[in-house]
């Protein structure tokens, strides 16, 4: 336990510090390049919290994908751009967030959450853990019976094409449609009339940006 | 490390996160403040997950996966608003040369 209390802090420490630095920080590049330490620091919340897989998720596609996306945007936008500065919503933004903070604060502290029974910690964290790696007989025998019938069979991929299966397909249009989306916004607009004459030299040329928005994508 | 410290820090990143999605002026930095918001909710449900018991314990013991499977899916949509809000970023870049909010006035009477 004092291992884990100690990592937690230390992550906390992390993720607190950069992300204030995100917010903070006039230059956006360095902003970006903390907000990748955020990510991290996240992703070791969820080793903590038996999210193993969760975490493999988030370095791979937050700190992987969607920082190094941003960091592009940000190098591309840079000529003209003079740091980060603050609007004049800046008071009221500040009062807003430590109002929110002060509310949510009290509701974690004092609602009377209904933690798992102590016996039933123990099969819980099996069947968390099972979801991404199988379990040795050892661990299986440890847990007893109950737990062992119950990390049978269950796991995030049984549940996401199981009973989640429905949203699970919604996520998927939504990505297309969002991938379609995207490309439609970047590609370059036809100009007004005269294009039209000059039909086939700006077709070919829009689905050349096309090509090159998608692998940019 | 109780349950309670998990729920404050995801509650501190989220309104640092609002904090700076309402009090900066450039896009990008708006759109870093609303991926912090989405990790501290993140961090929320899958405490959630590991310290809480679901309605259906009894009945099916992987309604304690729940949580985790929410956040897969938040995952999936934040990459999604991630794609489509750069995309408007590069188009407002192409007709303003700026990315300044202040900046996106267009449609302001």
């Amino acid at each position: 336990m004092l291992f884990q209390d100690v990592v937690f802090w230390l992550l906390t420490v992390v993720a607190v510090g950069s992300a204030l630095g995100v917010v903070l920080i006039r230059d956006l590049f360095r902003a970006a390049l903390l907000l990748v330490a955020v990510f991290v620091a996240v992703g070791g919340y969820f080793v903590l919290l038996n999210a193993e897989f969760l975490a493999v998720v988030q370095v791979l596609i937050y700190a992987g994908a969607i920082s190094v996306l941003i960091i592009f945007a940000v190098m591309l936008t840079r000529d003209v751009q003079q740091g980060n500065p603050p609007n004049r919503l800046q008071i009221p933004a500040v009062a807003l967030a430590a109002l929110l903070l002060a509310a949510l604060v009290t509701v974690a502290v004092d609602t009377q959450w209904s933690f798992l029974p102590e016996g039933e910690r123990q099969s819980v964290e099996l069947v968390q853990t099972a979801a991404v790696s199988d379990i040795s007989p050892e661990t299986l025998e440890q847990a007893g019976a109950a737990g062992e019938s119950a990390a049978q069979g269950v796991g995030l991929a049984d549940l996401l094409i199981g009973r989640f299966v429905l949203p699970f397909e919604a996520v998927s249009v939504l990505l297309l449609a969002a991938l379609i989306g995207a490309l439609a916004l970047v590609r370059p607009r036809p100009a007004p009339q005269d294009a039209r004459a000059s039909g086939a030299e700006s077709a070919s040329e829009s689905a050349g940006a096309g090509a090159a928005g998608s692998e940019a994508d | 490390m109780s349950f309670e410290a998990f729920m404050i820090v995801a509650a501190v990143l989220f309104c640092i996160g609002l904090y700076g999605s309402l009090a900066r002026r450039n896009v990008l930095a708006v759109l870093m403040s609303i991926e912090l918001m989405f990790n501290a909710v993140n961090v929320t449900l899958v405490a959630m997950a590991k310290y809480l018991a679901p309605a259906g314990l009894q009945d099916d013991i992987s309604a304690v996966l729940t949580g985790q499977v929410f956040a897969v899916f938040i995952i999936t949509v934040a990459a999604a608003e991630i794609a489509l809000g750069l995309g408007i970023v590069f188009a407002m870049y192409r007709t303003n040369e700026s990315v300044e909010l202040t900046d996106a006035a267009t449609m302001r009477n």
